[in-house]
C-alpha cells in the first residue's frame, strides 16, 4: 500500500479535468487567430474564464491567465509596486517564497522598503500591528499582500479584516492553497488582486491566474502579443485553461470529508505520540493540512523513513542544494530552528480514504522511534 | 540487506550503488551536503559537493531507480574535518582530510545514523576490497593499483568495516566508466575529483593563510642561522624544496629542503637532502582494520601517502604507539600523515605519525 499525504504540494488531476484536457489537446487553433479554428479555441478559453470567474466571484475580464501561481504572485507584487509612487511593501512574515522573494527583490533592486507583519504563536497575522502600521505609515504603503491560508500550517488568515484596515491601499492575497477548498469570494473580500493555481485544485501543472480588478493596468512581466490585458503576453495555454475550469467545476474536494480524515489522523498521532505538537491547531485551518512537530527528531530522517514505508509527506523547506532548512513559517510562529526542523507536513486531499489514515498511523510509531534514534546518534 | 549508498555525484559512487542494487540489496541513495555554502558548479576536477554534484547524484539515483535524499553533514564536516585540518597545520603537522572524513563522517556519522534508522550498512564507491576470513572481515587493496583507496580507508575499525560495502574493488577504473556508460549514467565521463574538496581553488597554502593569518617568521638552517623568511610556517611541507625563496646559498651549493616546522616559534628549518632521511616512524592512536598488532615484531609494508609506495618494514606495537622500522630509509616524512601497515594486500591498520627518526 502506498499513501499520498502531500496534496498541498500537488494533488492528482481529477478525471473531468483529464478528459477536458485530452479533448482540448486534440483541437487545433490559436485562441488569438481570427479564423474558424482560432475562434473555436477562443470560445473554449472564454467559457473556461467565465466558469473560473463564477467560482472566484469576480468578473471574467478580471481573470488573467499565467503560467503558474508563482508568476501570478510576481506579476501582482511587482506590478502593484511599479504602479505606485509609494515605496513600502507590506507582507506577512509567513508568505510563500513566491511572494516573499519578489518583495525582497524589489528591496534589493528597486528601492522598496519591506515590512513584514508578525504572526501569533497560532500562526495568525497580528492585526493590531497592521492597524498601527497603516495608521502611522499608510500614505507610504504601495501594497499589502497576505496569503489567504498558509501552505505549511494551513492556518487561514483574516483577509476581510486586512482589507478593512488597508482602506485605499491595494491588497493582494495568495489564495493558491485556499481556492476551491474553503469559501472564498474575491468580490466579498473586496480584494484588489488574488492568485490561484491549477495543480492545487485538481487541474494541470503550469497554469495559474491572477485575478486583478478591471481598469487597473499594471506593468507587464512578459512583453509580447499582449494576450491577457497587455499584462501577460504569450499564447494562451488553452488545454490547461480548459482543464483548470473543469477541475474547479467538478468540485471533487469534499471539505467535510477531508477535514474528518485529518481529525482522525491527528487524534491517532497524539495517541501514539502524546508529545507531538500540532502547529496552528488553535487557529482556523484549511481542512486538509496538518503540520506536526515530533520533538527530538529531524524531519529529513522522518521523511526518508516515511517514504520507505510508502507514505509521502513533506518537510518545510529546502535550499537550492536540497538541504533541509528551518521553516521561516514555523520560526515566525516562535518555534526555534531545532524544533522547526522536527516538523512534518501531512496534507490530505480528495483521493484520500480512512484506510490511508489507518495505514499512515500504523507505520508512524516505528518511524518516530527510528527518527529519535537517528537524531540521538547525531548528537553524540 | 537494507543499505545507504553514499552518492557524491561522481561515476564511482553511482556504479557502486547500481551494483549494490543488482546484488539484491534494498538501496537508498544519500548525497552528503558537506559545505554550508555550496558553489553552484564544479570547476574542472576540483572540489565536490557543489549543487551540480548533488543534481548529478540525484539523476544517477533516478536512473538506477532508487530513492534519493540529501543529508546535511556540513556542521559535522566542518567540526571534524575542516577544523582538524586547520589545527593540525597550525600545530606544524600535515593532516590528510580524506582519511579524517572517512573516519569521522562517511563511516561514523553516516553509518551510525543509517544503523539507527534501521539500515544494515553503507555502500561507497571507494576502490578497496573486503574478505571474510576466520578472523572476521578484513580490508584489502583494490585490483587497480592506480585507483586503490585502501590507504584512506585504513582508519576504519572492524565494526566500521563490517558495516561497509565496496563493490568496485575488483574492477579497473577504466571498466567502471564503460559500465557507467552501459548503465546510461550521464556521469560516465565526469572527471575524477582531486585535491581537497573544501579548497576548490587547489591553493592549500593560500586557503590556510586566509584562515590562520600569515605571520612572517624565520627560515633557519640546522645550526639555527637565519637564511630567509616565510609567510606562515604551516604552508610548508616536510621535504619541500621549491618556493623557499632563500637569500643565502648553501655552502656546497646543494639544494635545501624543509626538514622541520616549529609552530610555536613559527620557524621553518631547512637542510640537505640526506637530512630528510627517515628510517623509523612512530604513530599514535592506532586503529586496526582486522586482528590487532602485538608487541612481537612482524614483517610487512608501510605506506605513508595515498598513492605512495609500499615500503618493506618491520612493525610492532610499543605501548600506545605503532612503530615501523624501514628496511631502506625514506626521504621526507611529515608528522600528522597516516602510516598504514599492510600484510601483503591486507590492511593491518593505521596510526597518525607523531615521531620520525
Amino acid at each position: 500500500m502506498s499513501v499520498y499525504l502531500d496534496h498541498a504540494a500537488t494533488t492528482p488531476m481529477c478525471e473531468s479535468a483529464i478528459g477536458a484536457m485530452n479533448t482540448a489537446l486534440r483541437k487545433l487553433g490559436n485562441p488569438s487567430s481570427l479564423h474558424t479554428q482560432g475562434r473555436s479555441t477562443r470560445k473554449d478559453v472564454e467559457d473556461a474564464r467565465e466558469k473560473i470567474a463564477r467560482a472566484a466571484h469576480c468578473q471574467p475580464s478580471e481573470v488573467i491567465f499565467t503560467g503558474s501561481g508563482t508568476e501570478a504572485n510576481n506579476a501582482a507584487i511587482k506590478g502593484l509596486y511599479w504602479n505606485s509612487p509609494k515605496k513600502v511593501i507590506v507582507v506577512s512574515s509567513i508568505e510563500h517564497h513566491a511572494v516573499l522573494d519578489p518583495a525582497l527583490w524589489l528591496v534589493e533592486h528597486e528601492g522598496a522598503e519591506l515590512i513584514q507583519i508578525p504572526v501569533t504563536s497560532a500562526g495568525v497575522i497580528d492585526l493590531d500591528f497592521l492597524s498601527a502600521l497603516v495608521t502611522s505609515r499608510g500614505s507610504e504603503i504601495a501594497l499589502i499582500s497576505v496569503m489567504h491560508s498558509n501552505n505549511e500550517t494551513g492556518v487561514i488568515q483574516p483577509i476581510a479584516e486586512v482589507v478593512k484596515i488597508a482602506g485605499d491601499i491595494p491588497v493582494h492575497t495568495d489564495a493558491v492553497q485556499s481556492f476551491s477548498k474553503v469559501p472564498l469570494s474575491y468580490k466579498d473580500l473586496g480584494l484588489f488582486a488574488m492568485t490561484i493555481s491549477g495543480h492545487k485544485v485538481g487541474g494541470p501543472l503550469g497554469i495559474g491566474a491572477l485575478i486583478l480588478r478591471r481598469a487597473v493596468e499594471i506593468p507587464a512581466l512578459l512583453h509580447g502579443g499582449g494576450q491577457e490585458r497587455d499584462i501577460r503576453s504569450g499564447t494562451l495555454n488553452a488545454p490547461s485553461i480548459v482543464a483548470l475550469a473543469a477541475a474547479i467545476e467538478a468540485q471533487a474536494y469534499d471539505a467535510a470529508e477531508v477535514s474528518k480524515l485529518r481529525s482522525h489522523f491527528e487524534e491517532g498521532v497524539l495517541r501514539a505520540r502524546p508529545d507531538a505538537v500540532i502547529n496552528g491547531q488553535s487557529a482556523p485551518r484549511l481542512p486538509g493540512i496538518s503540520n506536526i512537530t515530533f520533538p527530538g527528531t529531524q524531519s529529513d530522517s522522518l521523511l526518508l523513513l516515511m517514504d520507505s514505508e510508502k507514505v509521502s509527506c513533506s518537510t518545510g523547506a529546502a535550499c537550492t542544494a536540497g538541504v533541509h532548512r528551518p521553516s521561516h513559517v514555523l520560526m515566525a510562529m516562535g518555534l526555534t530552528d531545532i524544533v522547526s526542523q522536527s516538523s512534518l507536513r501531512f496534507s490530505f486531499g480528495a483521493t484520500n480514504t480512512q484506510a490511508d489514515v489507518d495505514y499512515a498511523l500504523s507505520v508512524l510509531p516505528t518511524v518516530i522511534e527510528r527518527g529519535l534514534a537517528a537524531n540521538a546518534v547525531g548528537k553524540k | 540487506m537494507k543499505i545507504i549508498a553514499a552518492m557524491s555525484g561522481g561515476v564511482d559512487s553511482a556504479v557502486a550503488a547500481a551494483r549494490a542494487v543488482e546484488a539484491g540489496h534494498e538501496v537508498i541513495g544519500v548525497h552528503l551536503a558537506l559545505s554550508a555554502n555550496p558553489q553552484k558548479y564544479r570547476s574542472g576536477a576540483r572540489g565536490c559537493c557543489t549543487i551540480e554534484d548533488s543534481h548529478d547524484a540525484r539523476r544517477a539515483a533516478d536512473v538506477i531507480g532508487i530513492p534519493f535524499y540529501i543529508w546535511d553533514m556540513a556542521d559535522e564536516f566542518h567540526d571534524e574535518v575542516v577544523e582538524n585540518f586547520m589545527s593540525e597545520y597550525a600545530a606544524g603537522r600535515t593532516p590528510n582530510p580524506c582519511l579524517r572524513c572517512n573516519e569521522k563522517i562517511k563511516f561514523a556519522a553516516v553509518l551510525d545514523r543509517a544503523k539507527a534508522m534501521g539500515f544494515d550498512g553503507v555502500v561507497t564507491g571507494h576502490y578497496a576490497r573486503t574478505r571474510e576470513s576466520d578472523a572476521g572481515r578484513t580490508l584489502h587493496r583494490a585490483v587497480d593499483p592506480l585507483k586503490d583507496q585502501s590507504y584512506v580507508l585504513a582508519v576504519l575499525n572492524r565494526e566500521q568495516i563490517d558495516g561497509a560495502i565496496f563493490p568496485l574493488g575488483d574492477t579497473e577504473k577504466v571498466d567502471i566508466r564503460i559500465e557507467a556508460e552501459k548503465r546510461g549514467l550521464a556521469v560516465a565521463q565526469k572527471p575524477d575529483s582531486h585535491d581537497i574538496c573544501f579548497v576548490p581553488s587547489g591553493d592549500n597554502a593560500g586557503w590556510l593563510r586566509d584562515r590562520l593569518g600569515s605571520e612572517v617568521g624565520p627560515i633557519v638552517d640546522q645550526d639555527g642561522t637565519k637564511i630567509g623568511e616565510h609567510n606562515g610556517a604551516y604552508t610548508y611541507t616536510i621535504g619541500q624544496r621549491k618556493g623557499l625563496g632563500l637569500s643565502v646559498a648553501a655552502p656546497d651549493g646543494a639544494p635545501r629542503f624543509v626538514l622541520k616546522i616549529e609552530p610555536v616559534t613559527n620557524t621553518v628549518v631547512v637542510g640537505a637532502r640526506e637530512d630528510l632521511a627517515v628510517s623509523s616512524m612512530r604513530g599514535e592512536k592506532p586503529i586496526f582494520c582486522g586482528p590487532e598488532v602485538g608487541a612481537a615484531p612482524a614483517r610487512g609494508f608501510v605506506q605513508v601517502r595515498a598513492h605512495g609506495a609500499a615500503l618493506d618494514c618491520t612493525y610492532y606495537l610499543d605501548g600506545a604507539h605503532l612503530v615501523a622500522e624501514l628496511d631502506e630509509p625514506l626521504l621526507g616524512l611529515a608528522t600528522g600523515q597516516a602510516m598504514v601497515i599492510y600484510d601483503g594486500d591486507r590492511v593491518v591498520g593505521s596510526a597518525t605519525i607523531c615521531e620520525t627518526a
